[in-house]
């Protein structure tokens, strides 16, 4: 944990949107905060689960941080983390970022899967982590959330799954990424008929083809704040309509406005929320 | 033959042998010669053709699945099916022309088809969004397929579409969610679901009516997580690049039916769909006469038990990491014990 602390992989999915020149802020003890490019003490953020103290913005969390921050302490059990990224298209240079990307986040693919505990409540858990592969779907995300739906229908576990997946379906396993869409889905589904609870985090960003699947079909469905959320980019979108994009366009509070999210959730508020639902819902 | 501006360039010998033919023909009263050339030249091109479509690269794979003149759903609709009654609207929003849906009748089938609607005109193309469809497309095949599943009538969905729509009306109504929604019903609905892509398979858009029973595909149809253009755009910052990107997403059918995504390739006439839309239709009614007759014969629970298993063995990857891989995690906590996970190397 500490490493990641220390030296946590440069993730800003808004970096390409908005082109701004880059200051010279020291790495370390200060940080730089993507909603309002205010220099913020980092242990002050930190205290704060990654929030920024003066605007509220909510930076990306690793998925083990995020483990930490919603589980019971000590509780988590990681499911199926030996499985690993084969190369079935032969991707050129496909290989070798996903080494890059073990290497710099520390886990060997964009989800982590587990069993665990919220505020003594058993649950089966997954998060993915936008910081690898922009926490893209491909062979190993979609066999290890279907494999946790499975688990968590044979042994009547309510369902968290947080998604920070701006990538979608990862492009580098074709058309075996696409389908992880509807083996989850089919998943799911079956979850559901089985009356499990299902309970999906939204945070930024989450997109494509992770946002039509799994991301979208909790019963319920949370998001932090300000996070982007949305099917295609805005970059696309643009490019498609030649128009401005509006103000505030693909955020969790566009979503909510729209009627597509159940509540927004801070993340300081997250983990009794999470509690709150499952006593509502569960079994 | 098509106007110049449908040519496709790698199929420019073909047509330049056509004209030659053409003004053969043209002569009233021609000599043994004359006849002979005709007939020498009618080998060649049928040889012609087969040489440039036996070995076509993914990129012109590509071109061939978008010609304008290739048959479309509108065009199945009359030359496979007896009858189509044409049901609209996702009674929420709005008619998605980019989607059709309604009864039709194959022999002696009552089915449901859904299917993507491209456009041959520039009128038609408009009206129907160039077959990238809204929310309200997947919402309305979404209720039509439910409403089949009540009657027990099997589902034949035809994909074509470069994708769903990317706009703002997309996003404000869901894009997202209809999408994910369609494939988590048509993975339980209690019919048979027959898809075919007919043409593009362009990513989510093509997935939110492509969960079946039997999926396949035309010869020079493709199936992709992104468009080549899209691919390159990302990885090399220029869509000059798209046949690369082509080269590398492996989606032609071969490569799908490879990869274990479809059950089936449905051959295309020579030179493609769109030099014989007759015989491409009757070999589509085939198989979808096979396939209907097959699947009707299932009891409903066992379709359903088999649909799941079928997507759930997508996706290829490795079990079982290596020692310093699992170390690249310092604090995760060791795996639990489960009997059924026994560390192997092994593609599935």
């Amino acid at each position: 944990m500490d490493r990641m602390v220390d030296n946590p992989p440069e993730i800003n999915p808004w970096k390409n949107l908005l082109k701004r020149p880059k200051k010279g802020v020291p790495e370390g003890l200060w940080k730089r905060c993507p909603g309002c490019e205010q220099t913020i003490f980092r242990k002050e953020a930190e205290k704060r689960l990654g929030v920024c103290p003066e605007c509220d913005y909510h930076w990306y969390v690793p998925a083990r941080q995020r483990i930490a921050q919603v589980l019971d302490e000590g509780t988590f059990e990681e499911w199926f983390a030996d499985l690993t990224s084969a190369d079935p298209l032969h991707f050129e240079g496909y290989p070798e970022k996903i080494q890059k990307e073990q290497k710099k986040t520390g886990l060997s693919e964009a989800a982590v899967v587990g069993g665990g505990m919220i505020r003594a409540r058993r649950v089966a858990f997954a998060v993915t982590d936008s910081g690898f592969i922009m926490g893209s779907m491909g062979a190993v995300v979609g066999e290890k959330i279907t494999r946790t739906v499975e688990r968590a229908t044979d042994l009547g576990l309510p369902l968290i799954i947080i998604s920070g997946s701006g990538g979608g379906a990862r492009m580098h396993e074709g058309i075996l990424s696409l389908m992880q869409m509807a083996k989850v889905s089919a998943a799911l589904a079956r979850f559901d008929q089985a009356g499990g609870l299902f309970i999906s985090v939204l945070t930024n960003p989450t997109m494509g083809g992770v946002a039509a699947s799994f991301a979208s079909l909790g019963d319920l469905v949370f998001a932090e704040p300000k996070a982007l959320i949305g099917f295609a980019g805005p970059r696309t979108i643009k490019a498609t309509i030649h128009i401005e994009l509006p103000k505030g366009f693909q955020t969790s509070e566009f979503l909510l406005e729209h009627g597509y999210i159940d509540r927004i959730v801070r993340r300081k508020d997250l983990k009794s929320e999470l509690a709150k639902a499952i006593d509502y819902c569960g079994k | 033959m098509p106007g110049p501006e449908h040519r496709l360039a790698f199929e420019r010998p073909i047509y330049e042998l056509e004209e030659r033919l053409e003004k053969l023909g043209t002569k009233t009263e021609p000599t043994p010669e004359v006849r002979d050339e005709i007939r020498r030249l009618r080998r060649q091109r049928v040889e012609l053709i087969k040489q440039i479509y036996g070995k076509l690269t993914p990129w012109q794979t590509v071109e061939v699945a978008r010609h304008p003149d290739r048959p479309m759903t509108a065009d199945y609709l009359t030359t496979v099916f007896e009858e189509f009654v044409e049901l609209h609207g996702d009674k929420f929003f709005g008619d998605d022309r980019a989607i059709r849906t309604g009864l039709a009748r194959l022999d002696t089938f009552k089915v449901l088809v859904v299917g993507h609607q491209k456009g041959k005109n520039f009128k038609e193309r408009s009206l129907c969004n160039y077959g990238f469809a809204h929310p309200e497309g997947y919402r309305k095949a979404l209720g039509k397929m439910r409403l089949a599943a009540k009657f027990q009538i099997p589902i034949v969905c035809f994909i074509d579409t470069g994708g769903a729509f990317p706009g703002i009306g997309a996003e404000e109504r869901g894009q997202a969610y209809v999408i994910a929604n369609a494939m988590y019903e048509m993975s339980r609905l209690p019919t048979p679901i027959v898809c075919v892509v007919i043409g593009e398979g362009g990513s989510g858009g093509a997935l939110g009516i492509g969960v079946g029973d039997r999926v396949a595909m035309l010869e020079y149809a493709y199936y992709s997580v992104i468009s080549p253009e899209g691919c390159a755009g990302i990885l090399w910052k220029s869509n000059a690049y798209k046949e690369r990107a082509a080269e590398a997403l492996k989606f032609t059918a071969p490569d799908l039916l490879r990869f274990g995504v479809i059950d089936e390739i449905i051959p295309e006439p020579l030179g493609g769909a769109h030099r014989d839309p007759m015989l491409m239709a009757s070999r589509l009614k085939f198989f979808l006469r096979g396939a209907l007759r097959e699947l009707s014969a299932v009891p409903r629970e066992q379709l359903q038990e088999a649909r799941y298993r079928k997507f759930r063995q997508m996706g290829i990857l490795t079990e079982g990491a290596s020692p310093e891989e699992s170390s690249a995690a310092p604090e995760s906590v060791p795996p639990p014990h489960h009997p059924a996970e026994t560390p192997a190397s092994e593609l599935f």
